[in-house]
């Protein structure tokens, strides 16, 4: 029974992600893949209440949360700050604006309001959901802008990190189970290449060699699944490589420790021992990198939106920038922070499922 | 205990089995084996002195254009081919290592130094001091590390502080890469100096009367140097990826300066007719990143081989 439901509760999350993802690939819309996507966030939802209720673990997420408050209150108001006492505002054109257009402009912001007043007007929008009227877009809010740039941003680094563990575990077990052959030497040269290789150079080669030359796959945007192929890659290669290694280093530690080796005195089958004992623990580590692995995929992924021209999130910041649309600058960077923080959150809470001897308190 | 006494006893030790080494020139002979290791700090030292005499090894000026030879590819006169202006590209390389070096090593040493200073008085005295510096360092870490550059940069790109565009460009990628980096390194220093503090010999340097930052400085540092050092063998390619990120998305130097970072962006609008011209600063920067990381790595199997295959 105690296991019970994390059994469930895990089947249904990941089935609907499946689910979520063979709709997203198949490019089926409408009622049945919203309603899959509520299904796993609500599944999510209730599977994350129970097992906080079932360990104990209400006060360790009460105080997370508002701890993240906090964090978040203290983000918005420095960057509101920052932003605010900025030279030069977004509205130093390279025309002297007339005076009266200039303070009607400036009214519709609430710039030439007091400072506090206007700090109070940001905080009170914020806790609305309400991230104010962009500079640089005239008309359309923030939260509309970056609600349009989300879903590009959430697939780009989902399927990521996705073909990161698809194709890094494996390959650091192999390399682990063949230690020291040629095997083991190749994957982990091509796993510290990964590490090293900047971005802009990969997705050039890619690049040059799918979209130019053999001309088989799109260069840029973002409107089917095969424009994901090269982004995708190009983002999940340093990912891959960082788990590939960690996993090789965590195996090779786990296959020489005493419980391997009761499990082998006592007669077990090699399928046995390698996926139900070695495979399992060796995996825990992994998991725990997930929390940075997330981070440096945010930040890739701001170089791989501009190279590939997609529609998303990073590209939007490092457009906002050069356009001084500070509402903007400061929504993409709380929102970045509360991914970052939920993200890290959930690494935990999932970190002490698969792990026992952890406690959180 | 007197210098001779001891000086003594380690000849006589080393001349019988050969293993009483100080952990330094224990840690040196493992690293002189690791030929990987040998190789990348071979390169380092030269990327190093190619970027200290950028201006004396540069084949032409880095800024020097030549209209009748635009987009050239590699050739006996121009190595490595000429961009868009005519502009030798060796020679922008070359002087783009200055750039991309200079801020990726005072980096290190400088978030280094805060990291150091703030995680040793956190874990030194732990309590609520800890509790309040950790969790004000934790805000800092809550924003994704690229983010955070972006809002030093835009900060920093409207203060009007030097004439200098480049001397400018330089501070700005500075501060933003140290505002990130040193939150690694305290983290570090604080777990280590919060298990190192535990320590028998820290006891009885406090039984002997050493005023707390003596012993700070002198017994909980020398052992903890080691995984410092590590650190920041990772953080300096770290800074070199983020200098190039950051001039790549437009936010770091401007052309005609040159770093890597920019010659990659450069590169990058001409990917279609004239590839070469991404592919070498790029190749810089891999060959650059693998160095240190595969030193790093023979430097931390040197300093515990226990960790080996890590």
């Amino acid at each position: 029974m105690r296991k019970n439901y994390k059994v469930i509760t895990g089947a249904v999350i990941v089935g609907s992600i499946l689910l979520n993802i063979f709709f997203d690939l198949f490019e089926f819309e409408g009622f049945l893949p919203s309603a899959m996507l509520y299904v796993s966030l609500i599944s999510g939802a209730i599977g994350a209440t129970i097992l906080i209720v079932k360990e104990n673990l209400l006060v360790y997420v009460a105080k997370r949360g508002f701890e993240a408050f906090v964090t978040m209150f203290v983000i918005a108001t420095a960057t509101f700050l920052l932003l605010r006492f900025l030279p030069g505002g977004p509205f130093d054109t390279e025309k002297a604006l007339p005076p009266e257009i200039k303070a009607n402009v400036e009214a519709k912001y609430n710039l030439n309001a007091p400072l506090i007043e206007q700090y109070g007007l940001y905080i009170s929008g914020l806790l609305r959901g309400d991230l104010g009227q962009s500079y640089k877009y005239i008309g359309r809010s923030v939260t509309e802008i970056i609600a349009q740039a989300m879903p590009a941003t959430f697939k780009l680094g989902f399927y990521a990190l996705l073909i990161a563990f698809i194709i890094g575990v494996p390959l650091g077990v192999i390399a682990a189970y063949k230690h020291n052959t040629w095997v083991d030497n190749l994957a982990m040269a091509g796993a510290i290449s990964g590490v090293a290789l900047p971005n802009f150079l990969v997705g050039a080669i890619l690049i040059l060699i799918f979209a130019l030359y053999f001309r088989v796959l799109p260069a840029a945007l973002w409107e089917s699944p095969t424009h994901y192929i090269l982004p995708v890659l190009t983002l999940g290669l340093r990912p891959i490589s960082i788990i590939a290694r960690l996993t090789r280093s965590s195996v090779l530690d786990v296959i020489r420790s005493d419980y391997i080796r009761t499990a082998w005195a006592k007669g077990l089958g090699e399928k046995v021992v390698l996926f139900k004992h070695v495979l399992r623990n060796s995996l825990i580590p992994v998991l725990s990198i997930s929390g940075p692995l997330i981070a440096n995929v945010m930040s890739g992924s701001f170089v791989i939106e501009v190279i590939f021209a997609v529609p998303g999130m990073g590209r939007h910041l490092v457009q906002s920038v050069n356009n001084r649309d500070y509402p903007l600058i400061l929504g993409l960077t709380l929102l970045y922070s509360v991914v970052l923080i939920f993200a890290n959150l959930i690494v935990d809470l999932l970190y002490s499922i698969v792990d026992p001897r952890i406690k959180l308190a | 205990m007197s210098q001779s006494a001891t000086t003594d006893q380690k000849t006589m030790l080393t001349s019988t089995s050969g293993k009483a080494e100080s952990l330094w020139a224990d840690a040196w002979k493992r690293l002189k084996k690791n030929k990987a290791s040998v190789v990348s700090g071979i390169f380092i030292l030269i990327m190093c002195f190619i970027a200290l005499f950028a201006k004396q090894i540069q084949p032409y000026p880095f800024d020097k254009q030549d209209i009748t030879q635009i987009l050239e590819g590699p050739s006996a006169t121009h190595w490595l081919g000429t961009d868009n202006l005519g502009r030798d590209l060796l020679s922008r390389l070359i002087y783009g290592a200055r750039m991309s070096m200079a801020v990726a090593i005072f980096t290190a040493f400088v978030s280094l130094f805060i990291g150091a200073v703030y995680g040793a008085i956190s874990g030194w005295f732990g309590g609520k001091v800890d509790a309040i510096m950790m969790r004000s360092m934790d805000i800092l870490y809550s924003i994704p590390a690229l983010v955070l550059m972006i809002l030093v940069m835009v900060a920093f790109g409207s203060v009007e502080l030097f004439d200098n565009p480049e001397l400018k460009a330089m501070t700005g990628i500075f501060l933003a890469l140290s505002i990130v980096g040193w939150v690694s390194v305290a983290r570090l220093v604080r777990g280590q100096v919060l298990q190192v503090k535990e320590m028998q010999y820290v006891e009885a340097a406090f039984a002997m009367g050493a005023s707390q930052f003596g012993i700070v400085w002198k017994h909980i540092f020398p052992n903890i140097l080691g995984p410092i050092i590590v650190t920041l063998t990772f953080q300096i390619p770290a800074n070199v990826l983020f200098e190039s990120f950051l001039s790549f998305i437009g936010l770091g130097l401007q052309p005609p300066f040159s770093s890597w970072g920019v010659l990659a962006n450069e590169g990058w609008r001409s990917l279609r007719n004239y590839p070469h011209l991404i592919i070498s600063p790029g190749l810089a920067i891999f060959m650059t990143m693998l160095a240190f990381n595969l030193f790093g790595d023979g430097l931390r199997d040197a300093f515990d081989p226990k960790l080996k295959n890590r």
